[in-house]
């Protein structure tokens, strides 16, 4: 244990995903000896990112002004909908360069050993955007493991009665996986071999 | 297949030994605690990602230290194969396969094929129905190493149905009312799911059942002759009365004894749906493969609660000949292991098993007695003691 503020900082870090207490105190020096203007950078974008990054009201990516980027651009079309867990998924489809339609972020995924169900996700909100009648196609790009898949046949089920077409990313995904890890191409091909379900 | 090459590194005993080993048979010889049954669970545990021994990793880890490595080299069809497995208790392993990072250690299953026999294994005729789930399992995969990520997925899909039965049951318990409809919605989810994949386990398992079935018979007859009819019967919580699934639902195939997933995951779904109150009312999933067993019957008698220690034990190796000589029969020829069988026999006996495992690619065995080995196993000969493997012949 150190004393006060290195210690501190240390602690936080250490809460950080992905961060184990070696690495949190590797940081925690780093940033002790680092020049102070890239600190006071580090700390700035730590705050700004609280204060002007929030979700978009429509399709609940993270957006700097009222709707995301994608969601203002007249360029893409509405009548697709692509579902997906977390704003890292967008980032991931958008890196394939295939798809021109809409996003919907749910939150995460139905996982009740986590206790999250269809309440705690964005899918009323879903409803509510299918509702209005322009979307044809709903493409439910969730991740392909377990909760992502049972959270797919879920808005499958709900879905269903609007008569839209649905459809689910191929396979040849890494199953059991998450949608970030998968590479440009196979994600790509994922997408154009997509399936009715 | 054969081991070439094995390398531990802080695994159980060991805090560093490195064997090599030929085709054939050899004998791992030493006094009791010496570490001879170390060396196969580590190549049991590179066949299956688990030990036979111990359900969780830390005993697996040298006292004192952090993690263990088991290294193989594998040699198949005339090609080698290294395996890396690195032992993390509490942590996923990772794993190495011709020294490439692979992204999931399942991925390195299929590369070393065995099966072991050991001691332990008189659980699977004394035990509770795990054990014997968990040796078709296990021989499943062995079979077709794709099964390995149904078992996972069943597993997964399971223990989030238990939960969502569980918090709904909490709920009802406390008085916050029935479940709402987006759960009961939820369980219908969950229902398809674990049909989709138990139908595939169960599947899995009849055909296995019933290909292996003929091979137990012959085994226990050879092991123990004149000792009555040895059978194996899978005991299916979906199966009407008197319904025996291996011949009710299993048809022949071109490569062997097929199931019809459709028809058992509509069984599963209609299974789910009765149960529905009874499960809703204890808060667990109810059916489907996790709660199965594997009936070993000798003659008349069921062997659980009736066998002999003598016979239970022969059925025990039996189980195991008969794994043997399936995925031989089906061109995998795997590894076989022996760990303390011969102190168990009489001379007769010995002698038996021995001519009939002579023929094996590579058999390891282990013993704390050399002379108990019959003459036709007597091929390399290693001494291990005190932390060290050498090559006496
Ligand atoms: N995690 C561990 N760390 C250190 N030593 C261990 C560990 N696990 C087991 N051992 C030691 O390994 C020895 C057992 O080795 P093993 O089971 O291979 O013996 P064996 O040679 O097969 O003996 P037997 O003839 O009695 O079957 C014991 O002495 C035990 O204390
Ligand atoms: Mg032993
Ligand atoms: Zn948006």
């Amino acid at each position: 244990m150190y004393e006060g503020a290195i210690q501190d900082l240390i602690d936080e870090l250490g809460r950080l995903p992905g961060i184990g207490p070696k690495s949190a105190q590797r940081i925690a020096f780093h940033i002790l000896s680092a020049d102070p203007a890239d600190v006071t950078r580090l700390a700035q974008a730590l705050q700004r990112v609280k204060e002007q990054v929030r979700f978009c009201s429509v399709c609940f990516n993270v957006a700097e002004q009222e709707q995301c980027r994608i969601c203002r651009d007249p360029r893409r079309t509405d009548e697709i909908i692509c579902v997906v867990e977390e704003p890292k998924d967008v980032i991931a489809i958008e890196r394939t360069g295939e798809f021109r339609g809409r996003y919907h972020v749910l939150g995460g995924a139905i996982n009740p050993l986590e206790g999250i169900g269809p309440d705690n996700l964005r899918i009323r909100e879903l409803m509510e955007r299918l509702q209005a009648g322009t979307v044809k196609e709903l493409i439910l790009a969730t991740d392909p493991n377990t909760e992502g898949e049972a959270t797919a046949t879920y808005l499958a089920l709900m879905v269903k009665p609007m008569g839209l077409t649905v459809t689910r990313l191929a396979s040849g995904l890494p199953v059991g996986g998450d949608l970030e890890y998968a590479d440009e191409i196979t994600l790509g091909r994922a997408f154009e071999g997509r399936r009715a379900v | 297949m054969f081991v070439r090459h094995l390398n531990l590194v802080d695994f159980r005993s060991y805090p560093q030994v490195a064997v090599d080993f030929e085709p054939g048979p050899s004998v791992l010889v030493g006094p009791n605690g010496q570490g001879k049954t170390n060396l196969l669970e580590a190549l049991g545990y590179v066949a299956s990602l688990s030990s036979h021994r111990v359900g969780t990793d830390a005993p697996l880890v040298r006292a004192g230290a952090q993690r263990a490595i088991v290294r193989t080299a594998i040699v198949h069809g005339g090609r080698e194969l290294t395996v890396e497995l690195e032992i993390v208790p509490g942590k996923a392993n990772r794993a190495r396969l011709n020294r490439s990072p692979v992204s999931r250690p399942r991925e390195i299953l299929g590369a070393l094929r065995q099966v072991l026999f050991a001691p332990e294994d008189l659980a699977l005729v004394r035990g509770d129905p795990a054990e014997r789930r968990r040796f078709l399992d296990d021989l499943l995969v062995a079979r077709y190493p794709r099964f390995a990520g149904v078992r996972s997925d069943y597993e997964r899909v399971l223990k989030q149905r238990n939960a969502l039965l569980r918090t709904a049951y909490l709920a009802r318990k406390a008085g916050r009312g029935t479940p709402g409809a987006a759960d009961l919605r939820t369980l219908e989810v969950w229902d398809a799911h674990l049909a989709r994949y138990g139908a595939e386990l169960l599947a899995g398992r009849l055909e296995l059942v019933s290909a292996l079935s003929p091979h137990v018979e012959k085994a226990y007859d050879a092991v123990s002759p004149g000792g009555g009819r040895a059978r194996i019967e899978y005991r299916c919580g979906l199966a009407d009365d008197g319904e025996d699934m291996t011949t009710s639902l299993v048809s022949a195939g071109s490569d062997g004894p097929r199931v019809d997933r459709d028809v058992l995951a509509a069984r599963l779904l209609a299974a789910l749906a009765r149960s529905r109150p009874a499960e809703e009312e204890r808060g667990v999933t109810l059916v489907g493969p996790h709660r199965d067993d594997l009936l070993l019957r000798l003659g008349d008698l069921p062997a659980k609660g009736y066998a002999s220690h003598g016979e239970s034990w022969s059925f025990a190796l039996a189980l195991r000949l008969a794994s043997y000589d399936l995925l031989r029969s089906e061109g995998i020829e795997p590894v076989l292991a022996l760990d303390d069988v011969f102190a168990e026999l009489d001379a007769t006996r010995r002698e038996r098993l021995g001519e009939l495992v002579s023929g094996a690619t590579q058999v390891l065995i282990t013993c704390a007695v050399a002379a108990d080995v019959p003459e036709a196993l007597r091929g390399a000969r290693y001494d291990v003691a005190e932390g060290t493997v050498r090559r006496v012949c």
